[in-house]
């Protein structure tokens, strides 16, 4: 019974907590938990075949097939050989089964490699070198610099002072910092979690010698991380191989189809339809074909026993079932597959989309979308790292009221400082003078930007400062105070240390006062060598100017001035104060302060009382001016897109002014708008107020929605309205929250479309994913959400087609994006060049597809009146087979992968041409109708002329020619060399490759006809070939090629005339286009306009304080309160940073502020 | 089915550029520069414009009615004489004959008809004889075959292909030649007198060599027993075709031209594509240079009614036929050609008003940026 009651209480732990001891294997090895080994590959040697089969038999297609081969192995049913259809699935399935080999294979390769990377064990106290995936749970690992985590680590111990390691996160996030227990060596017992996937929490227990720590998410290593910066560590492993949080989250993600795909399937839905229309047709002409002729026929042509009409009219229905499948043709599917994975490489091997600083080419992640980026209508971008650089450049600063940074041509020259930093500039050399000089203002300025900061410092080699700056304009300051002789060297949770002007000086750090929302500033307390305490404070003008003594009332009209120049030319600004302090008076402050920050209620406003109550009279010592810069061609790539019909919304979870201010900076609000709107409300009734009031205030009715059922699936899509005048919207996160109600989002939608810009500030990634799902789902268009962080995580997965940047945030978004490269700009080319060419050619490529083989089994329809719809084939049974896999494939896949209506340079000249793919005008129903109406024609007169003409006629020398077998040749040569010219009407862009494929193909029929025909292969296999001489004896016929000739001229000549028609009265834009190219091979192309320079708005910028925690005061407002928000210790700020807090943007926030749980 | 899941190369793929600090030549990631990954093949990219489109519409127009009118006075002059002998009125002589019919009549039911040429047939003329409402072309019809067994195999002779039932096996021995187009071949004797105009009638000479294609006769038919001439000894086991009134080895009395390589029935052999068709008979050879082939005056054509077409409506034709280049007399081709020409010069004009009319106008328009 004990040992009963013993199993259960096992079974229960290891399903509900995972137990381990260090360094004690036996014991870990009782749980049987998974060791480090993984495996990403899905078969073995044996498994691979059956496996694989079964898999691709789950295709429709495919299962399709193995129907039609059942039904043509029913010897009354089949009206064709079994290898028309076995060649082709044979050659399909081999294809895939090929592809998903080599897949299969790199990916045993991976994982040999990965498992076979060799880490140091920590075992019975020496170190031992192990392959990864002999690494156990319960080991301790020691890693060192740049090496990849192992496994899922409990931190013991590091290298570095404060214990503290720093790790990059290639898949998760950006570089972290990471505590240590500071423990070396450890034979404690852990408790914790069972395998899960959440990133951002770990809970667990460690006992050590009777004593019990808790564990949290600060003090695990990920998986799929690397060191950096720190020389060694040592972890213990909790989580070895697929319960590794990484392999955890590596489920399947979402498959994305494109519309193209959509409209196929109800298309291929509809095919069926028409097929069994066809057949019923045809089959009810046999019942009455059998009933009328057949019955008289018998004597000649006998039924088989108990055979009567109805019963033949039954079989024949599905004898032509297998004959006219082939509108269904299952190379459609592959050949599908072949060229969006061809544009897909073309995307990744365009130089014009790799970037040299950062080595990266474009990546098509997912190759199954190419042709949407063709008919994209509305971007989603988000700002920080994807339109801006989150590069801070400090450029302008006004010190005791005097400007400085006017930029002058030459760089100044740090080299009196050794430590400054190489890749600093700056352009004004009166400031270098200034600090030479010892003005103690200027000293002052930079000594405040060295001292009030929360950067972390590091010097592996004397003399090289590295700053670990967690939002990128902190450290432009910081790197600027260093540049100019104050360099921030060293902290300690007690100290700073500086270089001030090439001396050593420590200072004493008695207090932060951190950065939050509402506070929007930030001071540090320090007591100087001397023993003088100071307080330095640095924020928001607005606030620093009502806290100014009077006596610097004259110095703040001045800063004024220059902060509004500043702001002017787009720039981030800060307003600098201090204020010297009394040893008594801040005696008596820290008490309270240790008081409040200590009072388990209302902490918060209580430390913010106390913070106010030191940070007054201070004074001023100018403002600082750091540049957030765009990324390069931002502007221009807005315009160009604009351009094309697309609308950009920016979607950014920074503040409303900084966000308005990028707006501005980046053409998309322009002065000569009518009217911005702006969205700011705090109330549902306000918002739908603000939202129905301000757009058009005439027609405050609902919005015009066009309400459709189809398969009872009800949906309302909102429809395009004009206004006059552009518009734009800036709505921030509150608003949102309500105006994405139910109730108001149509409202909305309206609004926001009917404006040029639209801009939602302060938005939660949550929000971010909203928005696009309202446009996706009530706009009936194609979306696209671009970005680079973790953040727009959630908008990349909803939109149609998500792109990553991949930059210098880690790599979460490129990991769930399906394109990603490494400059906003790359954008115009990806849409407006390989977008716009894929969904060319994948137009292309679908209207020619179904145009040949329809024309292909349409005289079958024909032919079946002529020989009793008895299902007999117009062809040969080779033609049959090889047609679709042979003859026809390989020209048009030519055609859409190298077809382009106008170069690359044509297409950015005239972004116009963008727009037949937003109006879905190249492949729709009405152009399949049409394909279908072409089809019918092409087929009546591939079928009739060759009848006509052959009609009672004979040989040159009285021999036979109106025979079945001669009649089949002449018919499917007639049919392939009018697809073929259709083929050649339809290829804008005739490459070398193109001639080849098509001449190649025509080659190839004659030669495979002929050697089919001939006598070797007769005698070799007499019934398979039973067509022998058929070639030689009718193609040496004049009569022959001159039906061939007539019937190629009747099928392209109504095309011909149509198109012309049309380019004369109806021109449509890239027949334009391409009229002018051809006017222009003369003249060379205008040289790529010149975009008017950046406009100086005079709009005051918010004097941004920093990348502010853009929707904090949302999350702690409780609407979104989906991610538990954990409060943090409030004087050191470097304390909690989870790995991949799904709460991202943390990462950027200079401030770590202090939020109310 | 691309989209991402985790693979263990990602795990290295950030790193592959950044962290090349092991000093290792730096193999950056830039894509090659050549002209088919960067799309700019060379290449010729034509486009419809009033200078290719309207010549080619006149050009085509200007090639077609010439080749339409001299294939039409072609067809047109090709000599070419009918005469229907199903005999399904009253009044045809060979009613008789298709009212009584059975296939295994053993006295065979003789008719004749006269009939007069107008105008003497100067070079080679060709014989067919005509067909209608039959169906060769049904796919049960056109199926019932063995070709193996055609081309002389041993084995096929005796095991013939189930695609051949129900005409495979007769009494226990195998049908040769098996299937439904072997079983009802064509059988009738036409026989060709010229009356002269004092009444003698002399029989016309007949080929019955050469009616079929050479490879037909040379390669897919051919006679089991390799160069064994005694047929009667390789169709011993074999049964002949139920409607059949002799075995296969009995259809000539010619070496060359019996058996499987009987021309006659090879030309069964090689089904139509439609239910009316013609097949070569027998061609009549041009004897000297002087006279004409046929000349002009009364004829009679003898029957021998052995073939049923009565039960399902079919014809019987005769059909006497010159050729020439483009073989026999078809019009259709002619007439085609000149439609089309006159077509595609009609079209040229049109367009050619619609291009000045409305064309410059919009070419020259530009742009809207």
């Amino acid at each position: 019974f004990f040992l009963f009651i013993y199993v259960v209480f096992l079974y229960f732990i290891s399903s509900e907590e995972r137990h381990l001891r260090a360094n004690d294997r036996e014991f870990n090895l009782s749980f049987k938990y998974a060791n480090n080994a993984i495996k990403t590959s899905k078969y073995n040697v044996f498994t691979f075949l059956p496996l694989n089969l079964f898999e691709q038999f789950q295709r429709l297609a495919n299962a399709y097939f193995v129907f039609l081969l059942i039904l043509q192995l029913i010897p009354q049913i089949s009206s064709l050989s079994w290898f028309t259809t076995v060649v082709p699935l044979l050659l399909v399935l081999s294809m895939t089964l090929a592809k998903d080999l080599s897949d299969d294979i790199t990916r045993h390769k991976n994982d040999k490699q990965v498992n076979n990377r060799k880490v140091e064990l920590l075992i019975n106290g020496e170190l031992k070198s192990e392959k990864w995936m002999n690494v156990q749970v319960g080991d301790i690992v020691k890693l060192e610099n740049n090496e990849f985590v192992t496994a899922d680590l409990l931190l013991l111990s590091s290298s570095e002072p404060l214990n503290l390691i720093y790790i990059e996160t290639a898949e998760l996030d950006g570089t972290l910092i990471k505590y240590t227990i500071s423990i070396l060596y450890i034979s404690g017992e852990v408790r914790c979690e069972p395998p899960n996937n959440r990133l951002d929490k770990f809970t667990g227990t460690l006992t050590v010698g009777g004593e019990t720590f808790s564990l949290d998410n600060e003090r695990i290593l990920l998986r799929g991380c690397t060191l950096r910066n720190s020389d060694w560590c040592f972890g213990l492993v909790v989580f070895g191989g697929p319960d590794t949080k990484l392999m955890q989250n590596s489920g399947k993600s979402i498959f994305k189809r494109t519309s193209i795909d959509h409209l196929m399937n109800f298309l291929v839905m509809f095919i069926f339809g028409f097929l069994a229309f066809m057949c019923t047709i045809l089959s009810i002409g046999n019942g009455i074909w059998e009933y009328q002729e057949g019955n008289s026929f018998i004597s000649f042509l006998p039924r088989a026993d108990g055979a009567n009409a109805s019963l033949s009219a039954f079989l024949t229905f599905w004898s032509y079932v297998i004959i006219l499948n082939t509108v269904v043709p299952i190379s459609l599917y592959v050949s599908v597959e072949i060229l969006r994975l061809g544009n897909s490489y073309f995307i990744d091997w365009d130089r014009k989309m790799y970037h040299v600083k950062s080595d990266t080419p474009a990546q098509a992640r997912t190759t199954t979308l190419n042709e949407e980026l063709g008919q994209i209508k509305y971007i989603f971008s988000d700002k920080t790292g994807t339109l801006t650089q989150n590069i801070m450049t400090f450029n302008r600063c006004s010190i005791n009221g005097k400007s400085y940074g006017k930029s002058s041509k030459k760089k100044v020259d740090f080299s009196w400082n050794s430590l400054a930093d190489p890749k600093f500039c700056f352009h004004d050399h009166k400031l270098v003078e200034v600090v030479k000089s010892g003005s103690p203002e200027v000293q002052a300025f930079f000594r405040l930007l060295a001292l009030c900061h929360t950067v972390m410092p590091e010097e592996k080699t004397e003399g090289e400062l590295f700053y670990q700056a967690q939002s990128p304009d902190e450290g432009a300051l910081v790197t600027a105070a260093r540049n100019f002789g104050f360099v921030f060297r060293s902290r300690t949770p007690e100290t700073i240390s500086l270089v001030e002007m090439g001396v050593p000086t420590t200072y004493e750090l008695l207090a932060v006062l951190d950065f939050n929302n509402v506070r929007k500033r930030m001071s540090v307390i320090v007591r100087n060598p001397e023993g003088k305490l100071t307080l330095y404070c640095k924020g928001a003008d607005t606030i620093i100017f009502e806290r100014l003594h009077p006596l610097s009332s004259k110095l703040m009209e001045v800063t004024t001035e220059h902060l509004n120049e500043y702001a002017g030319e787009g720039l981030r600004t800060l307003a600098l104060a201090y204020k010297d302090l009394d040893e008594d008076k801040f005696e008596e402050w820290k008490k309270r302060h240790h008081e409040a920050s200590t009072s388990l209620e209302d902490r918060e406003a209580k430390l913010d009382a106390i913070y106010e109550e030191i940070e007054k009279d201070l004074l001023l010592l100018g403002a600082s001016a750091v540049e957030d810069k765009l990324q390069d061609g931002v502007p221009q790539t807005i315009e160009q897109l604009a351009k094309a019909d697309i609308k950009i919304w920016v979607l950014t979870g920074d503040k409303q002014e900084t966000a308005e201010n990028i707006g501005y900076s980046c053409n998309m609000l322009r002065e000569e708008m009518k009217e911005i709107f702006i969205v700011a409300s705090n109330t549902a009734e306000e918002v739908r107020e603000e939202l129905v009031k301000k757009m058009s205030p005439e027609s405050g009715d609902e919005p015009p929605i066009e309400k459709s059922r189809f398969l009872g699936k009800k949906s309302q899509v909102v429809e395009d309205e004009k206004v006059d005048g552009e518009y734009g919207l800036v709505i921030n996160g509150h608003s949102l929250a309500f105006a994405l109600q139910k109730d108001m989002q149509l409202e909305l939608l309206r609004t926001a479309c009917m404006c040029q810009t639209v801009i939602c500030c302060r938005v939660t990634p949550l929000q971010k994913a909203q928005v696009v799902e309202l446009v996706k789902k009530h706009k009936k268009a194609v979306t696209l959400a671009i970005g680079d962080g973790a953040n727009d995580v959630s908008m990349i997965k909803t939109a149609h087609i998500g792109v990553g940047i991949s930059g210098q945030e880690g790599m979460q978004a490129v990991l769930s994006s399906d394109f990603s490269f490494a400059q906003f700009r790359y954008l115009q080319r990806l849409l407006l060049v390989h977008g716009r060419w894929s969904y060319l050619r994948m137009c292309k490529f679908l209207r020619y597809f179904f145009y040949k083989n329809f024309t292909f089994t349409f005289v079958h329809f024909w032919y079946g009146f002529f020989c009793g719809f008895s299902a007999q084939t117009v062809y040969d049974e080779w033609f049959i087979t090889l047609y679709n896999l042979v003859y026809t494939a390989l020209p048009v896949i030519g055609l859409s992968l190298f077809d382009q209506d106008v170069n690359d340079r044509w297409s950015f000249q005239y972004p116009q041409l963008y727009a037949p793919g937003q109006l879905n005008q190249y492949f729709s129903k009405m152009a399949f109708a049409r394909i279908l109406l072409h089809s019918c024609y092409s087929s009546l007169i591939l079928f009739f002329v060759p009848w006509a003409a052959m009609c009672d006629t004979v040989r040159d020398d009285g021999k036979d020619i109106a025979d079945y077998q001669s009649f089949a040749l002449l018919a499917q040569t007639c049919l392939l060399i009018a697809v073929s010219v259709q083929l050649g009407l339809d290829t804008y862009y005739w490459t070398a490759v193109n001639q080849f494929f098509l001449w190649g193909s025509l080659s190839v029929y004659f030669a495979v006809t002929f050697t089919m025909y001939s006598n070797g292969m007769y005698l070799i296999f007499t019934s398979s070939f039973p067509f022998i001489g058929t070639a030689r004896n009718s193609l040496n016929q004049p009569n022959m090629w001159l039906t061939i000739f007539l019937t190629t001229i009747l099928c392209i000549l109504p095309v011909v005339a149509k198109r012309f028609l049309f380019i004369q009265l109806k021109p449509a834009i890239n027949d334009k286009v391409r009229h002018k190219v051809r006017q222009a091979k003369a003249v060379p192309l205008p040289p790529p306009r010149k975009f008017p320079q950046r406009r100086i708005s005079t709009r005051r910028s918010g004097y941004a304080f920093s990348h502010a925690r853009g929707y904090g005061d949302l999350v702690t407002s409780g609407r979104f309160l989906r991610i538990p928000v954990k409060t943090r210790p409030a004087l050191f700020p470097h304390t909690d940073t989870p790995v991949a807090d799904s709460t991202p943007q943390t990462y950027r926030t200079i401030f770590e502020e202090a939020q109310s749980p | 089915m691309m989209a991402s899941s985790y693979s263990a190369k990602e795990e290295d793929g950030h790193h592959s550029g950044s962290a090349g600090l092991g000093g290792a030549a730096i193999r950056t990631r830039k894509p090659d520069n050549t002209a088919f990954k960067q799309q700019r093949l060379p290449a010729w990219q034509p486009i419809l414009t009033a200078g290719t489109v309207l010549p080619a519409f006149f050009i085509i127009g200007l090639i077609f009615i010439p080749i339409g009118i001299g294939l039409y006075v072609t067809s047109n002059n090709i000599k070419e004489f009918e005469i229907d002998y199903t005999g399904t009125d009253m009044s045809s002589p060979c009613f008789n004959c298709s009212q009584s019919f059975s296939w295994n009549s053993t006295t065979p039911c003789r008719c004749v008809l006269f009939f007069s040429l107008d105008q003497p047939f100067e070079s080679n003329v060709f014989m067919y004889y005509g067909l209608s409402n039959f169906y060769q072309n049904h796919r049960r019809y056109v199926k019932s075959r063995d070709d193996s067994q055609l081309n002389g195999d041993e084995r096929s002779l005796k095991e013939p292909s189930k695609e051949c039932e129900p005409y495979r096996t007769n009494e226990n021995k195998p049908i040769a030649p098996c299937g439904a187009i072997a079983n009802s071949m064509f059988n009738d004797t036409l026989d060709l007198f010229y009356i002269d105009p004092n009444g003698t009638k002399t029989q016309i000479p007949l080929m019955k060599k050469g009616i079929a294609w050479w490879t037909d006769k040379h390669v897919k038919f051919r006679n089991p027993g390799g160069s064994n001439p005694n047929l009667t000894a390789v169709f011993i086991e074999t049964a002949k075709p139920v409607n059949w009134r002799k075995p296969v080895y009995e259809l000539d009395t010619d070496p060359e031209n019996n058996g499987f390589i009987n021309e006659d029935f090879i030309v069964w052999m090689r089904t139509a594509a439609l239910p009316t068709f013609r097949k070569l008979y027998r061609i009549i050879q041009k004897k000297n240079n002087m006279a004409p082939t046929l000349p002009r005056g009364n004829y009679s054509l003898e029957v021998t009614y052995n073939y049923p077409v009565r039960s399902f409506e079919g014809r019987k034709r005769m059909i006497l036929s010159a050729i020439s280049w483009m073989g026999g007399k078809n019009p259709f081709l002619g007439i085609a050609y000149i439609t089309v020409g006159s077509i595609c010069f009609f079209l040229g004009v049109v367009l050619l008003f619609i291009h000045h009319k409305y064309g410059n106008r919009n070419n020259s328009s530009d742009i809207p940026n």
